[in-house]
């Protein structure tokens, strides 16, 4: 009884997480004599239908929105690591003048907020051309060089690196590895779950991105998922079907990545909460 | 061990990039809210605090503090509480718990933008939310365009979409409490309420200081969620801080102002990132591995926050 009762309770939050999404999805599957407005609502489709995601992906650019957003996540988070790798190497397992300087100023960026930044950061890349203007890959890189490294991103992997035993670095100097080899064949195996860590989290970081894109963007074939979504719900503010089914459509590549690797999302949740 | 240059080798491009895209912005924003750029923007004047000066007396920014700040005080409470009980009903050992924990946690990862969207259509006129009033006879409420109501609309929205992660925060900390302490609480004759009153809140209290700081800084970030559902109205209701910023620089081209009000934000989380580092459980750095006997360079050992993790998520929400 006491179970039945704390089963009601859950199936009641879990409808409320994801109730939105659910009448969205409704919205999306009907007909088009259907009226959405219906009073009572119909939860039911009457007509199913998948034409709103077909009119969807061809009245917007909704494939270029797919791939931008795809291209610009892969390569922050490729970025994030490579530098944070880099950075955080030497940092943990070396000792060298300026160290505690150095280290101590990569911390204080965690501080500054964003939207300091980003009126010079779009100064800075209208002198480098890399807003939409100057084409495709120029917008690319213009979304993903300023977020290609990060103070969080740099300390949470010399963490993982400074946990690791000396002897390890030791016995494969003896061995004649140089640094090079040791990061490599050494460290980098064993951070792999740190790793992973981190690149869900610039996944999640820049999958959702808005305000940034929303500045240097203008051309609607360089637009990623989320400024493509708030133009689609502009342009066609009526169509509630159409802006439905293509919002849908952007959630599945991060349900996908969720569902796959979740104990990697709730550790960043829980990491550093539980003590010993 | 290795060459005296081999550490720089590594920093070099790390480095180029935390130069060109956080030290050198950074100081950029500082001139640019020196400058007034409003008369014309490629030859901006030096006024000095100027800038500063006009913020204090523009309306519409205090507008946008004070939003930001109503913001705060319905969001954190209201995070900090709701959560608990959400990680109280999801502790525990019961089937299926995982897979209901990873449904209530969705809405944390799906992205600001379509959550945006998806409320937008449930808060419509004629939308679920208000059918549902009508069941109980209540009339039509103006979700997101009535100007007393809008600011509350979407302070739902981030409430019900940061909970899990909070959730999360609270769970884990949950599950290291031990299950004696209720057993003995039992003994005692507590009942469920003094039980989670004298036992789980005690227990849980460090955490809510986190959760406080953390939604907190991500509350006086807001933006997203007002720009996909209102823009900041009806009639500036909705402009929060980071709004007026956006709209300053993007829309009105006046970079002075905008900067110096970014300053302002950057000033106030600041503060609270210091209080931050203040309450959160402190971890001795570990001694840079060399043998030893020898601590981190300089000698002395630094105490740093153990939360920057939750903090870097925790205000992406």
């Amino acid at each position: 009884m006491k179970k039945a009762l704390q089963y009601l309770v859950l199936t009641f939050l879990a409808l409320q997480a994801l109730g939105p999404f659910l009448w969205l999805l409704s919205t999306a599957l009907k007909g088009p004599g259907e009226n959405i407005f219906a009073y009572p609502p119909q939860f039911i489709p009457a007509h199913l239908t998948l034409d709103n995601f077909f009119s969807v992906w061809h009245k917007v650019p909704m494939p270029w929105f797919f791939i931008n957003s795809i291209v610009v996540t892969l390569l922050t988070i490729f970025f994030n690591i490579t530098l944070s790798v880099l950075a955080a190497y030497p940092l943990a397992r070396m000792r060298f003048k300026g160290q505690n300087t150095i280290f101590f100023s990569i911390l204080a960026t965690m501080m500054i907020p964003f939207q300091v930044l980003m009126i010079p950061l779009y100064l800075i890349c209208l002198k480098l051309n890399l807003t939409d203007s100057g084409g495709l890959i120029n917008a690319w890189l213009g979304l993903v060089l300023p977020f290609a490294v990060s103070g969080f991103g740099i300390f949470f992997v010399r963490q993982a690196m400074v946990t690791l035993p000396r002897e390890l670095e030791e016995s494969a100097v003896l061995d004649g590895c140089n640094s090079w080899q040791i990061l490599w064949h050494i460290l980098l195996p064993l951070i792999r779950p740190t790793l992973a860590t981190l690149a869900v989290f610039a996944f999640m970081a820049t999958w959702g991105e808005f305000l940034w894109p929303s500045i240097i963007l203008s051309d609607p074939q360089h637009f990623t998922l989320p400024v493509g979504l708030v133009q689609l719900q502009s342009a066609f503010s009526a169509d509630w079907k159409l802006i439905a089914a293509g919002t849908l459509l952007s959630m599945v590549p991060m349900l996908v990545f969720f569902f796959a690797l979740q104990r990697y999302f709730v550790s960043g949740a829980t990491s550093g909460a539980v003590k010993g | 061990m290795f060459k005296k240059r081999t550490p720089y080798l590594y920093l070099i491009l790390p480095g180029l990039f935390m130069l060109g895209f956080f030290f050198l912005p950074l100081i950029m924003a500082f001139r640019i809210s020196l400058s007034d750029y409003s008369h014309d923007i490629y030859h901006p004047a030096f006024v000095g605090l100027g800038n500063y000066l006009k913020l204090a007396h523009t309306a519409p920014f205090w507008n946008a503090m004070q939003n930001t700040f109503l913001f705060l005080v319905g969001v954190v409470p209201a995070m900090m509480v709701l959560p608990i009980f959400l990680a109280l009903l999801l502790n525990g050992k019961l089937k299926g718990l995982a897979i209901f924990r990873s449904l209530i946690y969705i809405p944390v990862v799906i992205s600001m933008v379509v959550v945006g969207i998806a409320w937008r259509w449930l808060y419509a006129d004629d939308g679920l939310i208000n059918w549902l009033l009508s069941l109980f006879h209540q009339p039509k409420v103006g979700w997101l365009v009535n100007p007393d109501i809008a600011l509350y609309s979407v302070m739902i929205v981030i409430v019900w979409k940061g909970m899990a992660y909070y959730m999360m925060m609270y769970l884990a900390h949950l599950q290291s409490l031990s299950q004696e302490l209720y057993e003995a609480a039992e003994i005692d004759g507590a009942n469920l309420w003094q039980k989670h009153w004298h036992v789980t809140l005690p227990h849980l209290r460090p955490t809510m200081v986190m959760v406080a700081i953390i939604s907190t800084i991500g509350s006086l970030k807001v933006f997203t969620e007002i720009y996909v559902m209102t823009r900041g109205g009806p009639v500036g209701a909705t402009k929060t801080l980071v709004y007026y910023i956006y709209e300053r620089a993007f829309e009105n081209l006046d970079l002075g102002i905008a900067s110096a009000a970014g300053i302002i934000l950057m000033l106030i989380l600041l503060a609270f990132s210091l209080l931050e580092m203040k309450f959160s459980p402190k971890d001795e750095i570990k001694d840079t591995p060399p043998k030893a006997g020898k601590s981190f360079p300089g000698g002395k050992s630094v105490a740093l926050p153990t939360e920057p993790l939750k903090q870097e998520v925790g205000s992406a929400l």
